[in-house]
C-alpha cells in the first residue's frame, strides 16, 4: 500500500469517530498553539527591548565611575576626561563626547509638583541621545557658557505639570526652588523603567553643577561617547581605555572605570530574553508532551478495539509493516492536524497577547516566525510519530490467529 | 516421503505430515493437534468434521499458514512452511490461501467493494483493481450491491462478499472455516453451491469445516477429527 493510500485510509478512519479524534487533536492544538505563543511573545519581547536599547543612539559607549573591586578609591570621571576622549588625535574612533551629571530634583508650576530626575548636559546631548524636540529648541553653548538657568522638559514631565503638552515655551518653572526658564519640549520617546527619557528634565551640564546637583570640580558622572561606525565600537572602548588609564595612573587590569558599550546592552538583553523564551517555550513544549501521550493513548484503544481487524488483514496477506504504517499513518495525521489547528491558534493567541498589550500601553508586539511555525510543524509531527510508533508496533506484533480470536 | 523443496505441477497442493500444535498457557499444555497428517490434491473438495475442541480450527489455521505448526511438516502449493518469516507467510497467505470464516469478518467502514480490493491492495495490484472488485462481486452474485456497507447486507450477502474477497487474488486453495455456521439453511446451501461452483468453474481447491453431516456429504472426502487426530477419512482419494 502507498504511503497515499494509507493516508486516505487512516482520515477515513479517524472521521469514523469525529469526537475521539477531535478530542485527541485538541491535545496538540493546545501544545503547538502554546508553543507558536510563547515562541512569539518571546521574539516580540526581544524586539522591543533591543528596539528600546537601539531609541538610546547608535553606536554610543557608557563610560561609569569604578572597575574592578580592587580598586580602593577609584578617581572620579571628570570634564577634563571627556575632552581628552574628544581628541581626534588620541581617540580617532570617537566622534563625540557628552559627559552629564545627574540627581533628583523636585520641580514644580504653580501648585504642581514633581520629584524626577534631572540631568545636566551639553549642547551635544541631543545629538548623541537621539533627542528630537517637539517644540523650541536644546540647550546651546550660550547657555553653558553663561550657565544660564534654563530647562528642557521630556513629554510626560510637561503633561504631569501643565496638563498640556503645547505651547509651554517660555514659562517659568522652578527646579529646587530656583526659577527656570523652558526652551523646549521633546519629544516622546517611549521606553519604561530607570531611566524613561520622557520623564526627564535637562539643563545646562555649568548651570546644574553649581546650583543644583553640586558636583566638586569637574567631576561629572558619566561621559557618553559615539564611535564613528558600529565596527569601531570596539576600537573606541580600546581608546578610551587607554585614555582613561592614562590619566587616572592605574595599572592594566585594575581599571577604575567601566565601559558598557551598546552592544553589552543588545547581548545582555538579547541573553535574558532567549533565557526567557526558551523557559516560555519548554513549558508549552511539556503540553505537547502531553497532547502526545494522549494520541498514544487513543491509539493504543483504537488498537485494541480493532485487534479483530488486524488479524483479518494479517489473514488476507498484510505484512506487519502494513499494519505498522496504518497506524503510524492515524497518528501522524492526528498530531499533524492538531499541529496545523495549534498553528492557527498558537497565531490568534498571540495576536489575543498583542491586543491586550497595546491596550494596556505595554510595548509588546509577539512576532510569529517562520522558525517557530517549522519548528512547530516538525515537533508535532516528531510527536506523533513517536508516540504513535509504540501502539503501532503493538498492533503489528499482533499474532494473526490470536487477533482473530480477539473477542 | 519427504516432500521436495522444489516444485512440481504433479505435486500434491497439500502436504502436511504428522503435524503436532501445542498450546501452553502457564502450567496448562493444550495439545491441540497431536500428529495429523493429510495429502490434498489439486481441485478436491473436502470437509472436516468433528466435536468442538477437537482442532478443526487449529488444522485449517495451519494449513492457511496462519500459524506455524509446533512440529512435523508442512507444504503448501509446493512450499515448506516451516522457519518462513512473518512476511513470507503474508505473502503465501495472499497469494496461495482465501479465508472464509464463520463471522464473515469484514471491515465495517468499508463498502463490499472495498473489502474485496483490500487483499490485493496488500498484493501491490495498482492497476485493474476495482474492475477485478467488481467482477468477482459480480461471481457471487452481488454486482448490484458492490457499494453497501456490511451492516447494510445480509448475512449471506455478507458471507459472499467473504467469498469474493478470498477468491479475487485467485488462490490455490479456499479455506472455509463453519462458512454456513451463522446463515439459516437456505442461504447456507447457496453458499455452499456457490463454493462448489467455484470448484468446478476454476478448479479451486476447498477445504471447509462443518458440524452438519449433510453439508459434509457434499464433499468428496470428509476427515473426522477427534481430540487433535484424525479418526475417520470417507471418500475416495484422487
Ligand atoms: N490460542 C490458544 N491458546 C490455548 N489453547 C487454545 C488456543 N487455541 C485453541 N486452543 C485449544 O485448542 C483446542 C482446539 O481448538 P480449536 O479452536 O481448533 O477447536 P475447534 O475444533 O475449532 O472447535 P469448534 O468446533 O468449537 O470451533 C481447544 O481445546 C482449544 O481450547
Ligand atoms: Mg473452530
Amino acid at each position: 500500500m502507498n504511503l497515499f493510500q494509507a493516508l486516505l485510509e487512516a482520515l477515513d478512519s479517524l472521521s469514523s469517530n469525529k469526537l475521539r479524534s477531535g478530542l485527541t487533536i485538541l491535545g496538540i492544538v493546545i501544545g503547538v498553539g502554546a508553543v507558536i505563543a510563547m515562541l512569539a511573545i518571546g521574539r516580540g519581547a526581544e524586539e522591543t527591548i533591543t528596539g528600546s536599547i537601539n531609541s538610546i543612539g547608535t553606536n554610543l559607549l557608557f563610560v561609569f565611575r569604578g572597575g574592578s573591586d580592587e580598586v580602593r578609591n577609584p578617581d572620579p570621571l571628570t570634564l577634563s576626561d571627556a575632552n581628552a576622549i574628544n581628541d581626534p588625535f588620541s581617540a580617532p574612533s570617537v566622534v563625540n563626547v557628552a559627559p552629564f551629571i545627574s540627581g533628583d530634583i523636585e520641580l514644580t508650576f504653580a501648585s504642581e509638583r514633581a520629584f524626577i530626575h534631572g540631568l545636566g548636559v551639553t549642547s551635544n546631548y541631543d545629538e548623541i541621545r537621539n533627542l528630537k524636540l517637539a517644540e523650541g529648541r536644546f540647550i546651546d553653548e550660550a547657555h553653558l557658557l553663561g550657565r544660564s538657568a534654563v530647562v528642557v522638559l521630556g513629554a510626560d514631565t510637561v503633561e504631569t505639570l501643565f496638563g498640556r503638552t503645547v505651547g509651554v515655551i517660555g514659562e517659568t518653572v522652578r527646579i529646587d526652588g530656583q526659577p527656570f526658564r523652558v526652551i523646549g519640549v521633546a519629544e516622546p520617546m517611549g521606553g519604561s523603567g530607570f531611566s524613561n527619557p520622557d520623564k526627564q528634565v535637562y539643563f545646562p551640564l555649568t548651570t546644574g553643577q553649581i546650583r543644583l546637583i553640586r558636583r566638586r570640580s569637574d567631576r561629572v558622572d558619566a561621559i557618553i561617547a559615539q564611535a564613528i561606525s558600529a565596527d569601531a565600537v570596539g576600537q573606541a572602548q580600546e581608546e578610551i581605555a587607554s585614555i582613561l588609564r592614562i590619566r587616572h595612573r592605574t595599572s592594566i587590569g585594575v581599571d577604575d572605570f567601566t565601559i558598557f558599550t551598546q552592544q553589552d546592552f543588545l547581548e545582555t538583553a538579547r541573553t535574558i530574553t532567549n533565557v526567557f523564551t526558551i523557559f516560555l517555550g519548554g513549558v508549552a513544549a511539556i503540553s505537547l508532551l502531553v497532547g502526545g501521550i494522549g494520541i498514544m493513548n487513543i491509539m493504543f484503544v483504537s488498537v485494541t478495539e480493532r485487534t479483530r481487524e488486524i488479524g483479518l488483514r494479517k489473514a488476507i496477506g498484510a505484512r506487519n509493516r502494513d499494519i505498522l504504517f496504518q497506524f503510524l499513518a492515524e497518528s501522524s495525521l492526528l498530531s499533524m492536524l492538531g499541529g496545523v489547528i495549534g498553528i492557527i491558534f498558537g497565531w490568534g493567541l498571540s495576536s489575543l497577547v498583542g491586543a491586550i498589550a497595546s491596550a494596556s500601553d505595554v510595548d509588546l508586539a509577539p512576532k510569529v516566525s517562520l522558525d517557530a511555525i517549522i519548528l512547530a510543524t516538525v515537533f508535532s509531527a516528531a510527536v506523533g510519530l513517536f508516540f504513535g510508533l509504540y501502539p503501532a508496533k503493538r498492533a503489528s506484533d499482533l499474532e494473526p490467529v490470536e487477533a482473530l480470536r480477539y473477542e | 516421503m519427504v516432500p521436495g523443496h522444489f516444485s512440481t505441477k504433479r505435486m500434491s497442493i497439500i502436504e502436511a505430515i504428522d503435524v503436532t500444535k501445542i498450546y501452553i498457557m502457564g502450567e496448562i499444555v493444550v495439545h491441540a493437534l497431536r500428529g495429523v497428517s493429510l495429502t490434498v490434491e489439486r481441485g478436491e473438495i473436502i470437509a472436516i468434521m468433528g466435536p468442538s475442541g477437537s482442532g478443526k480450527s487449529t488444522f485449517m489455521n495451519v494449513l492457511g499458514a496462519l500459524d506455524r505448526p509446533t512440529s512435523g511438516t508442512y507444504s503448501l502449493n509446493g512450499q515448506l512452511i516451516a522457519d518462513r518469516s512473518d512476511d513470507e507467510l503474508a505473502l503465501i497467505r495472499n497469494k496461495e490461501v482465501g479465508f472464509i470464516f464463520q463471522t464473515f469478518n469484514l471491515l465495517g467502514r468499508h463498502t463490499a467493494l472495498s473489502n474485496v480490493e483490500l487483499p490485493m491492495r496488500y498484493a501491490g495490484v495498482t492497476s485493474g483493481r476495482k474492475e477485478r472488485a467488481i467482477a468477482a462481486l459480480e461471481a457471487v452474485g452481488l454486482g448490484d450491491r458492490i457499494h453497501h456497507r456490511p451492516n447494510e447486507l445480509s448475512g449471506g450477502e455478507q458471507q459472499r462478499v467473504a467469498i469474493a474477497r478470498a477468491l479475487v487474488n485467485d488462490p490455490a486453495i479456499i479455506l472455509a472455516d463453519e462458512p454456513t455456521g451463522n446463515l439459516d439453511s437456505k442461504s447456507g446451501s447457496e453458499i455452499l453451491d456457490l463454493l462448489h461452483d467455484l470448484n468446478q468453474s476454476r478448479g479451486t481447491t476447498l477445504i471447509f469445516v462443518t458440524h452438519d453431516s449433510e453439508v459434509a456429504a457434499r464433499a468428496q472426502r470428509i476427515i473426522r477429527l477427534l481430540d487433535g487426530k484424525i479418526v475417520e477419512e470417507i471418500g475416495v482419494e484422487v
